[in-house]
């Protein structure tokens, strides 16, 4: 295969660029009937009564389901089973379902929806997390004593001391705001019940096939063999489609069991905005003590997470804030509160950074605001500062085992964009017009999942008779190019083409549970399984062959689509080879299994091994802010970023590229808006996501340090690429202006005349 | 009334007048491509193009199409399923995350590259920019779209891409019955057998 379609290879390519890909919304069933939510105009409330009557009359209604329909659980939750598959006792956002229609079309179900009357009690709302935090404050969840959903700490070192060591503090508190993921593809389910077993198959938009498969099974009250989750192409997902698509499921496969009809439910975009979970936005108490020589002597933090109205997964992404609180800097001395919150908020979930993002956009400042104080550049605190191999973390994990490539990360950007010649161009206020800046983050990021929990994942592969291959793997296609990845890795490793290789649609039903295809785990530890998966396989055919071969077995080599002895005369074409095997009775089949290797965590002090290996990478960007109408316009960003080997390189790059182009969104233009804990931008003419105009050309670099702990050397990207370009804008901005912003999205009006050069306003 | 889709006429049945176009298509023509992300044309995933215009018709209805040419993008690739070479262009970039934007992206790049086929990244870059993609920041979007440039010029000349680029005069590229020619031509992008074009989707 010619190396530039390896570079770029992709399995769904094809179908996608044709149109032919057919998402959940495309697929078609006989005598399918759709579902339309129904939600109420309460932020929070005690549920009375829910009359369907009227709706039920409507001609083409089959019939309104409400939470007593639920014949298993209506409560679920990765972690607190506090989430509602319909509302049952009260109402605690705008986003709470009800009750669902099933009609005949879409259309009737959306018609008799409003005709779906709710009675309910209006309760006082709570919906800033500091005020749901004092006593007395109305309760979200009763039943949980208190809206504080969860607490984690760091402690280490003696804060006091460092202080004390410390020629200067600085003291900031920055706020963050609730963004939305914006998939394209919006949450959509069909739920098709088979008439020969009763298995209930769900395809859907959602990027955890398996949890998905436990709440439906959960809230039908049926075994986790009774449900089907078959994989479908998912129009992006960005940590979002979890738990919100795990619920439109159920909702859909409890229809499609009662009525015993294939049942579509596909989101609008606005009830997709309204009702499914976003990023949460904090509050970050930051204070840092700083010698003058630029050193860190120590930080305390309060951290506050608004988490809405259900727990989801707020004590996960609080806790990668938590062992990340302190960026890629060695600090001796840490006191970390982080408080995650219930409100009457909408929801707060995964998404994409998972905690980082606002936490970088802190550190990245404070660290600019410090270097400032110091006298010193902040390419040069950063360096007095930053992790290098064998650094102790905050957490007291010494980085060792694996290339710690922050500086090789922070040199190769500042490299390729000329940062230090282009530093002494910034504007800092002066001047009129276009105000030039150029500014920079970085940051480190723990792979994988971590102290969150389980952590392992499977690859089955099954070469038939003919010398073709099937694939399957517990890691799910987002979108991302995962299927890809695993079959490149695949062909690499038992040296054949590519198209012998079948990537299986994937089910819930074959493979087993793998975990989530989050926490930009999928290259990982997907193709960690693939890899073991291979190997294992090469050692039954190298069995098989070694004695034709006339070689031992652990001298069989495999390339060219070949099985090979000693020499490369000595060979047996694979094709070959598998249906001798067949003739041999003997399966060429593998089951791989990659374990996360183990972490460590003690809650209570907030020490230990967090993560087992880590990635780096630092942004810069360069931008221009128009004097008289605050517009900022990117001009250029590169981003270097260590993700142990690529797999696939332009599809490394096309994540690189993505997510600083939601990072630029974070830091502009983004924000949920919901002045009474009901979203007002439900849709993408109100809810602004970049454009093609509003970024510059971006340049992407690859470092490769592949890591032992990995079997591929490959680690991560997704989410390590979506969590530093926001705090390098709002450098950049006070490098053009003079203007540190501590909130985000950062909004910029004319400015004021004069501008003191290098004084921070806010 | 009839509509001429992807080169096919097609008779509306009267029931269908009042439906919105997204919907005809995807559901009685089962051409699915056409995305619904938003409902209210704010997004472009539903573009297709009509009389090689771009036009978003979440937000219109069937009988506003009588007698049109439409082209979706079940109707770019050439009927042996080769793929048009812009649309082999996104392939070999690594234009397509998740995939859901892609048509109406395709789709729109091709309007742009008939009206325009000596861009600039700006030029490209601004033609894009009512179609949103939430996956890959656009950057290799764009380098499709300069990828697949000069395959516009070529057809427009009628001589090869190498020989003609930086030769074709300005303004030859707007003659009206060479971009007809080129909207409705199968030219020879690489082969379906290829390996970067050939796997269907695993599903």
């Amino acid at each position: 295969m010619p190396e530039l379609d390896k570079k770029s290879w992709r399995n769904d390519a094809y179908a996608k660029v044709t149109g032919r890909a057919k998402f959940t919304d495309d697929l078609k069933f006989a005598n399918l009937l759709h579902a339309a939510p129904v939600y109420s105009e309460c932020v929070h409330a005690k549920l009375i009564a829910i009359t369907t009557d009227e709706a039920e009359k409507l001609p083409g209604v089959i019939r309104v389901l409400t939470a007593k329909d639920v014949p298993g659980a209506n409560r679920f939750g990765q972690i607190i089973q506090d989430f509602r598959i319909f509302a049952d006792d009260k109402i605690r956002y705008h986003g709470d379902v009800v009750a669902i229609v099933v009609a005949e079309t879409r259309e009737i179900a959306i018609h008799a929806a409003p005709l779906v009357k709710v009675s309910a009690e209006p309760l006082p709302a709570v919906l800033d997390p500091e005020a749901a935090m004092l006593p007395g404050a109305p309760l979200v969840h009763e039943d949980h004593g208190t809206n504080v959903v969860n607490t984690h700490v760091v402690r280490r070192g003696n804060v006091d001391e460092g202080f004390k060591q410390a020629d200067f503090i600085i003291e900031e508190t920055f706020q963050t705001q609730t963004i939305e993921h914006a998939y394209m593809e919006t949450e959509a389910a069909v739920c098709v019940p088979r008439s020969t077993d009763g298995v209930i198959e769900v395809y859907g938009s959602m990027q955890h096939p398996f949890s998905t498969r436990r709440f439906v099974a959960a809230c039908l009250g049926v075994a986790l063999s009774e449900i089907e989750v078959i994989g479908t192409p998912m129009g992006g997902g960005f940590g979002g489609k979890d738990d919100t698509a795990a619920i439109v499921c159920a909702r859909a496969a409890l229809a499609a069991k009662l009525l015993n009809r294939p049942v579509k439910m596909v989101y609008r975009r606005d009830w997709s905005m309204r009702e499914s979970y976003k990023r949460h936005p904090y509050r970050v108490q930051y204070k840092m003590g700083v010698t003058k020589t630029g050193l860190i002597t120590a930080v305390q933090c309060r951290i506050v997470a608004d988490g809405g109205a259900y727990c989801s997964v707020t004590p996960w992404v609080t806790w990668r804030s938590t062992v990340q609180c302190c960026g890629p800097y060695v600090v001796e001395n840490v006191h970390c509160d982080t408080f995650g919150v219930y409100t009457n908020n909408v929801v707060a979930g995964a998404m994409r950074g998972f905690g980082s993002p606002q936490m970088n956009f802190v550190i990245e400042q404070m660290v600019e605001i410090a270097a400032q104080r110091a006298g010193i550049s902040g390419i040069e605190f950063r360096r007095r500062n930053l992790v290098r191999q064998g650094s102790v973390t905050i957490t007291g994990q010494r980085l060792a085992g694996h290339t710690v490539a922050m500086e090789q990360a922070l040199d190769t950007v500042l490299r390729e964009i000329n940062y230090e010649g282009k530093l002494a161009n910034c504007a800092h206020g002066n001047g009129s017009g276009e105000l030039y800046g150029i500014g920079l983050a970085m940051s480190y990021r723990g792979v994988s999942l971590g102290g969150e929990g389980v952590d392992f994942c499977a690859a089955i592969i099954n070469a038939q008779a003919d010398g073709s291959i099937f694939l399957e793997v517990g890691v799910h296609e987002n979108g991302q190019g995962s299927e890809s990845a695993m079959s490149l890795l695949l062909a690499e490793e038992l040296g054949v083409d590519l198209e012998r290789i079948r990537y299986r649609r994937s089910s819930t039903s074959n493979i087993p549970d793998s975990g989530t295809t989050v926490a930009s785990r999928g290259t990982i530890m997907g193709g960690g399984a693939v890899t073991l998966a291979a190997r294992e396989l090469k050692g039954k055919i190298a069995g098989a062959f070694c004695g034709k071969l006339g070689c031992k077995a652990e001298e069989v080599r495999f390339k060219d689509n070949f099985v090979c002895g000693r020499s490369d005369s000595d060979r047996i074409a694979f094709g070959d080879a598998m249906r001798q095997m067949w003739q041999m009775q003997q399966f060429p089949f593998a089951f791989g299994v990659f374990k996360a290797p183990r972490v460590t965590w003690d809650e209570h002090t907030g020490q230990g091994d967090a993560y087992f290996t880590w990635v780096y990478g630092c942004q810069a960007v360069e931008l221009t802010v128009n004097k008289k109408s605050g517009k900022v316009k990117l001009l250029n960003a590169v981003a270097a970023h260590d993700v142990g080997r690529a797999v696939n390189p332009e599809m490394v790059r096309g994540q690189i590229y993505g997510g600083m182009a939601m990072s630029a969104g974070y830091a502009l233009h983004e924000e949920v808006k919901a002045p009474d804990g009901r979203i007002t931008t439900l849709n993408l003419n109100t809810y602004r996501i970049p454009r093609s105009m509003d970024l510059p050309e971006m340049k992407a670099i690859i470092i490769e340090n592949p890591d032992p702990v990995s079997p591929t050397g490959a680690k991560s990207i997704g989410e390590p690429a979506n969590e530093i370009l926001a705090p390098a804008i709002a450098n950049a901005i006070f490098n053009a202006t003079g203007q540190r912003h501590l909130s985000l999205p950062i909004r910029l009006g004319a400015l004021p005349e004069p501008t003191t050069c290098g004084e921070g306003g806010k | 009334m009839k509509l001429f889709v992807n080169g096919k006429e097609i008779e509306v049945p009267a029931a269908a007048m009042e439906k919105r176009i997204v919907e005809f298509l995807r559901e009685d023509l089962d051409l699915t491509g056409a995305k619904n992300a938003c409902d209210v044309g704010a997004c472009g995933a539903c573009t297709i193009l009509v009389n090689d215009e771009p036009c978003r018709i979440c937000i219109k209805l069937v009988k506003d199409f009588g007698g049109q040419r439409i082209l979706t993008i079940e109707g770019l690739a050439a009927p042996d399923g080769t793929l048009h070479p812009l649309q082999q262009a996104f392939v070999d970039r690594g234009a397509i995350q998740c995939g859901f934007c892609t048509p109406g992206m395709v789709l729109t790049a091709h309007a742009f590259l008939l009206q325009n086929p000596r861009p600039t990244r700006e030029q490209i870059r601004h033609a894009i920019f009512k179609n949103l993609c939430r996956c890959t920041g656009y950057q290799q979007i764009i380098d499709a779209i300069e990828q697949a440039a000069p395959h516009y010029r070529s057809v427009a000349s009628g001589i090869s891409a190498d020989v003609e680029d930086g030769i074709l005069p300005s303004g030859m590229a707007s003659d009206i019955s060479k971009r007809s020619k080129l909207a409705t031509a199968s030219p020879p992008g690489r082969m379906p057998g290829s390996p970067a074009g050939r796997r269907p989707a695993a599903t």
